[in-house]
């Protein structure tokens, strides 16, 4: 089967973030990007998935600037076959983006549709619900685990309080929780190859697509400092004070 | 090279440095073990192929990129980088000087890993003097016969090849034009002596080579003429100290990282030490340091890269980027005081290991004459 892969380029998680002056966003001149890391953990799975010979060809989408060209080349390095870049200046919104994969899913007919849960940059979680919604596949979001055959995939997903296990019919939808895998790092003989698998190159207009943003972003602000604890000897110490700042009664 | 493709090769790096390398390296370095996992990961990496040709299957990476790659990791554990490093000069010595025969039987599996080893120059009365070198090979019939004893060389015990320099011509005058390289597999004859025991560079092996009687064919002559040796042999060496400056940069980064991150978390008076004058005066000169060891280095691989001559330029960068180590290390060490006198901290580690930068790999003493001895013949009287 084919699964489809949508791997976005964002900050990379080492990077500690810090906000524009104008507080219109996140600084990004100068900033180390990388594939999201669900995302990672998505590639990840369809290669394990490869080479368990339940899959038989994995393509990487990426949607946003030309330099997520990178991101896809980071997924054909780990062992995707072939990438589809989709070019856009534009802010990247959750329904744009399911929009977009949806219509490239028609195109593609992939069984499987291995997501990450969120991405680190907007924490939106949106994207694989609404794509699922979208195509009318059904869902399995938050994997812990995943077996797929050739009609079906069971999908175990992170709930509060545990852990619950769904069967889904193919085509689906799954998204990626941390737990899943822990992604590989691409050998620098699969890198140099990595440069002649290949990528097409797309806009959201080829999909018919409008992905003009329908949010704005009023501002952004840094969390606010926190500030320094008290340290205590004793409970007896620990409990006055949570009295006083009427904590406890 | 592509920049962003040698950015996706150095982030594996640090993937394959911070997964694999980081959580093992004291306890192998404490206890000089050889790190066998790590070796069967710098296989799959591709590092012993990392300079060979594609045509051979190697990744045929400039010597820029390799550089870096070198620093990146020595800045974790630089002894690791000589298990693939001295492999490699071996590999260059073939690629550049051997036969087309010769470079289809071996590359290939020097690339692969398959085949691991390094180079056999010094003997325990030469080192820096190499045309005072004692091994001979003598011929016979289709075969040399070799007679003679290398010592510190690396990788001696777990390397199963060595690019090995003899005497073909012990009365030749000049010196050099008696000496021949050889490919020498491990094979009867070929024994090793003791693994030594060192003061750093832990984990890889030093050892001892004893020739007796050992008999080689002589398509293993690289090049197939006798007498061209010394030169194939030094050939390799400007890439051989740009690889030992980029050690140097690597454990002067290192160090540099270790004591930055100590000074912002040690407190003392109220404050972390990185605000007190002290300590910053240490740190402005570390930074330098490092810097300018990393610029001298690529600056000799840019050249090397350009195919121009660059022994002085070579000479340069191993020369400062090992003393930059040391230097870096020592203060390092005084930025954590007490604690990095204690092997529960990394620093000692990069203590023990610079000094080496500075004795191998032609000693600095070495490289100052011929940086003045070049720059003397290019600006003439």
């Amino acid at each position: 089967m084919k699964v489809l892969v949508p791997v976005k380029r964002v900050v990379d998680y080492n990077v500690k973030v810090r906000v524009k002056s104008d507080g219109t966003g996140v600084e990004l001149a100068n900033v180390k990007m990388s594939m999201n890391p669900f995302d990672e953990i998505a590639v990840e799975e369809a290669i394990r998935l490869k080479e368990k010979g339940v899959v038989t060809e994995i393509v990487a989408v990426s949607i946003g600037v030309q330099q997520s060209q990178e991101t896809i080349r980071t997924a054909l390095a780990m062992g995707a076959d072939r990438g589809i870049l989709v070019v856009t200046d534009q802010p990247t919104e959750s329904l744009a983006v399911a929009k977009i994969l949806a219509a490239i899913a028609k195109e593609e007919a992939p069984q499987l549709i291995i997501l990450g849960k969120q991405a680190i940059d907007d924490d939106a979680n949106q994207t694989g619900q609404m794509l699922s919604g979208l195509l009318g596949w059904p869902q399995g979001t938050f994997a812990s685990k995943i077996t797929a055959d050739g009609a079906m995939v069971t999908v175990e997903r992170e709930i509060d309080g545990g852990a619950e296990t769904v069967e889904l019919k193919l085509p689906a939808v799954v998204t990626t929780d941390l737990r899943l895998n822990e992604p590989r790092y691409a050998s620098l003989p699969n890198i140099m190859k990595a440069k002649s698998k290949p990528i097409a190159s797309k806009t959201p207009a080829d999909y018919g697509v409008d992905a003009t943003p329908r949010l704005q972003i009023l501002k952004v602000v840094e969390p606010s400092k926190r500030t320094a604890g008290v340290k205590v000897k004793t409970v007896d110490e620990l409990v006055d004070k949570l009295k006083v700042l009427g904590a406890i009664g | 090279m592509d920049p962003a493709e040698e950015t996706a090769l150095l982030d594996s790096i640090q993937k394959w440095v911070d997964r694999e390398v980081r959580p093992v390296v004291m306890h192998h370095d404490h206890n000089d073990i050889w790190p066998a996992e790590l070796v069967d990961q710098m296989a799959e990496m591709g590092l012993f192929g990392a300079t060979i040709g594609s045509e051979y299957g190697g990744l045929g990476l400039p010597a820029t990129t390799y550089a870096k790659i070198v620093s990146q990791i020595a800045s974790y554990w630089m002894a690791i980088t000589g298990i693939f490093n001295s492999h490699l000069i071996m590999a260059v010595a073939v690629e550049r000087f051997g036969t087309p025969e010769q470079k289809a039987e071996w590359l290939p599996k020097f690339a692969t890993g398959e085949i691991r080893g390094g180079l056999a120059l010094t003997e325990p009365n030469a080192g820096t003097d190499l045309q005072a070198i004692r091994t001979t090979a003598v011929r016979d019939g289709d075969d040399y016969v070799i007679n003679g004893t290398k010592t510190w060389i690396s990788n001696g015990l777990n390397g199963s090849c060595f690019a090995l320099l003899v005497k073909t011509d012990p009365k030749a005058e000049p010196r050099y034009k008696g000496m021949s390289l050889f490919i020498a597999p491990k094979g009867p004859g070929f024994t090793t002596g003791k693994k030594f025991e060192k003061l750093g560079y832990k984990g890889i092996d030093s050892a001892e080579l004893i020739f007796d009687n050992y008999r080689i064919p002589a398509a293993n002559l690289i090049g197939g003429v006798e007498g061209q040796g010394f030169f194939q042999a030094t050939g390799g060496l400007e890439l051989g100290r740009i690889n030992v400056a980029a050690r140097g940069v690597g454990l002067a980064e290192g160090a540099l990282r270790l004591a930055t991150d100590y000074a912002q978390q040690r407190q003392t008076m109220g404050k972390p030490i990185a605000d007190h004058q002290a300590i910053q005066l240490y740190l402005g000169d570390m930074v330098t340091r490092a810097r300018a060891a990393r610029l001298l280095t690529f600056d000799a691989a840019e050249a090397y890269d350009r195919g121009e001559r660059c022994d002085m330029q070579a000479g340069m960068a191993k020369y400062f980027a090992s003393e930059a180590a040391v230097k870096n290390s020592q203060e390092a060490m005084r930025i954590y005081g007490g604690y990095s006198y204690s092997k529960e901290y990394e620093i000692e580690r990069f203590y023990r290991d610079s000094m080496l930068m500075c004795i191998g790999e032609g000693t600095n003493e070495m490289q100052r004459m011929i940086i003045a001895k070049q720059w003397v013949k290019r600006n003439p009287a």
